[in-house]
């Protein structure tokens, strides 16, 4: 089996403050998959997409990109190196129009991508075609999830970070933000998807690794996860 | 103390009106320059640049020595805001960026002791004593009668300037990429510096912005006001009153309220000449009273 990893976690260590949050963190991701990052509430998967784009820097460890190693380094090198991220809290700039959201993410990619422009984004989204103009503060939840993703898409990221994106969002929103996963995946975009909901991520990663208390404990594939009741029970309280 | 009978005098007669009136608008324009570098820097982020004045005075001693050497006021303006931008830089970069989000006495402090340095270094560099450069050969034109009073080319020029300056300003925090980024970072700067933008060069390109208004306001004051280590102060508490009647991070609110207090400058100097200061922090006390977050201020830039 060959395997191309372009994302490698290895002996992450993080702190705040004085508490140790994880413990030697690793993660593989290979280009062009979707990895579930499973945990329950606190767990430290947060922390994990924080530590791989700087805003948690990591006390020890390495992150690499395509093998360069990004530990350490200020969030906007690690985003302008390819590494997008996209926060549970959705944190759009409230007072700046939808549109005005999307060009303060647009860059090109680390290789000089530049498939994700407007036109692109708002043929991808098209809810947010129709509001271009609208405070972003306005928005719905939903659309606002929306927003963020695609805000970070204008980046032309190589690897996704996504944080619980259905996290508080009604049922078919829920299934919209499903849909466009699956539509990025497909476009080949790499992804790692921190979640709670292990249902939410079976139609969408293929891969899967479980988080407690900031230790990896399980890593396989989503099915294989899926299969073994002694880890979901354990672990996802499933 | 109120001199009912000039204010009266002077209120009736157009030339007196002229003359007051722009001698008012001057004072204000510079006012509103040099405050609305305060409050673009407040409004983004989040301190208050205490050694503002400093820029202002380094504006003018700039401007004064590239048009004694080149003899073109044009020269010497553009010396001016950049000569005051570069040092607003060194500053944000080497000093006050370590002080946001501190104690706001101790970014006084901090600001405190970069006044006194940059005085004494004006004064080791242009002298201790009064410099003046008089108005510009490009400027040394006959005066205006307007309705009896005298309006002098300069000072039409330094009202221009002022208002072209400011709309520039504004444009560039409102309509311009920079702009749209530095007000996102003003509210969330991780989540800017996450989408892959350096925001540290951001801000202090902001706070460069900032002082080049107050450098060119100082270039402008060269002209009419004598050159002094230590000019910066009086500028600096009268533009923190702009900014609070104005309204924090509001540039339109400075350029109101700038106007109003040129305003009761002049017509003050003719009616209660003893109390022009007093009616100014009157003014203020009012504002914050009945409007605290000031005449345009929101609380935040927008
Ligand atoms: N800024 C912080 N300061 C101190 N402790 C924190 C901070 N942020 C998170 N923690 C702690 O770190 C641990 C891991 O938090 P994290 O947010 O990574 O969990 P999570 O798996 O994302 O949980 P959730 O599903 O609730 O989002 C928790 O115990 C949390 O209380
Ligand atoms: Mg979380």
């Amino acid at each position: 089996m060959t395997t191309d990893v372009i994302l490698a976690v290895e002996g992450v260590d993080v702190f705040y403050g004085a508490s140790k949050i994880l413990f030697g963190v690793e993660l593989q991701v290979e280009r062009g998959r979707t990895l579930a990052l499973l945990g329950r509430n606190g767990a430290g998967k947060s922390t994990t997409l924080k530590a791989i784009a700087g805003i948690a820097p990591p006390r020890t460890g390495t992150v690499r990109l395509g093998g360069v190693d990004l530990a350490g380094s200020r969030p906007d090198i690690i985003a302008r190196a390819g590494i997008g991220y996209v926060p549970e809290d959705r944190q759009v700039f409230p007072l700046h129009s939808v549109e005005d959201n999307l060009m303060i993410g647009a860059k090109k990619g680390p290789q000089g991508q530049d498939y994700w422009t407007l036109a692109t984004v708002y043929e991808t989204f098209p809810i947010l075609a129709g509001m271009k103009e609208r405070r972003a503060g306005l928005m719905s939840g939903g659309e606002q999830q929306m927003l963020t993703i695609a805000r970070t898409l204008m980046g032309n990221p190589e690897v996704l970070l996504l944080d619980e994106p259905s996290e508080g969002l009604a049922p078919i929103i829920v299934q919209a933000i499903a849909q466009l996963i699956r539509t990025l995946r497909k476009m080949g975009v790499t992804i790692v998807l921190a979640e709670q909901n292990m249902h939410f991520c079976l139609g969408i990663s293929e891969d899967a690794a479980v988080i407690d208390k900031g230790h990896i404990v399980y890593r396989d594939t989503i099915q294989g996860l899926r299969a073994n009741e002694a880890v979901t029970k354990r672990y996802l309280a499933l | 103390m109120l001199e009912i009978d000039a204010l009266a005098a002077c209120l009736s007669s157009p030339a007196c009106l002229v003359n007051q009136t722009t001698t008012g608008l001057i004072i204000g324009m510079l006012l509103f320059l040099v405050a609305s570098g305060v409050t673009l820097i407040f409004g983004v982020l989040h301190v208050i640049n205490f050694a503002h004045g400093s820029f202002y005075m380094l504006g003018a001693y700039f401007a004064y020595t590239a048009y004694i050497t080149t003899g073109n006021y044009f020269v010497a303006a553009a010396a001016g805001a950049l000569g005051a931008a570069i040092c607003g830089i060194v500053f944000e970069r080497l000093i006050i960026s370590r002080v946001y989000g501190q104690n706001v006495l101790m970014q006084l402090l901090v600001c405190y002791a970069f006044i006194l340095i940059v005085d004494d270094l004006v004064k080791i560099i242009w002298g201790a004593e009064y410099l003046s450069m008089g108005i510009p050969a490009e400027f040394r034109l006959p005066p205006y009668r307007i309705a009896g009073g005298f309006v002098p080319p300069f000072y039409l020029f330094m009202v221009a300037m002022a208002v072209i300056i400011g709309l520039g300003s504004l444009w560039i925090v409102t309509r311009t990429r920079f702009g749209k980024i530095v007000r996102a970072a003003a509210h969330n700067a991780s989540m800017v510096s996450a989408l892959g933008i350096r925001v540290q060069l951001y801000f202090a390109a902001l706070f460069g912005l900032g002082c080049a208004l107050a450098g060119v306001a100082g270039a402008l004051a060269a002209p009419v006001r004598s050159l002094t280590p230590g000019m910066g102060l009086g500028i600096l508490v009268e533009s923190f009153i702009v900014t609070v009647i104005g309204g924090m991070g509001s540039i339109p609110g400075a350029f109101l309220a700038a106007i109003i207090l040129g305003l009761t400058r002049s017509i003050g100097s003719v009616g209660f000449p003893l109390f022009v200061d007093g009616a100014m922090f009157m003014i203020m006390a009012l504002v914050l009273i009945f409007r605290p977050t000031g005449l345009l201020g929101q609380g935040t830039l927008r």
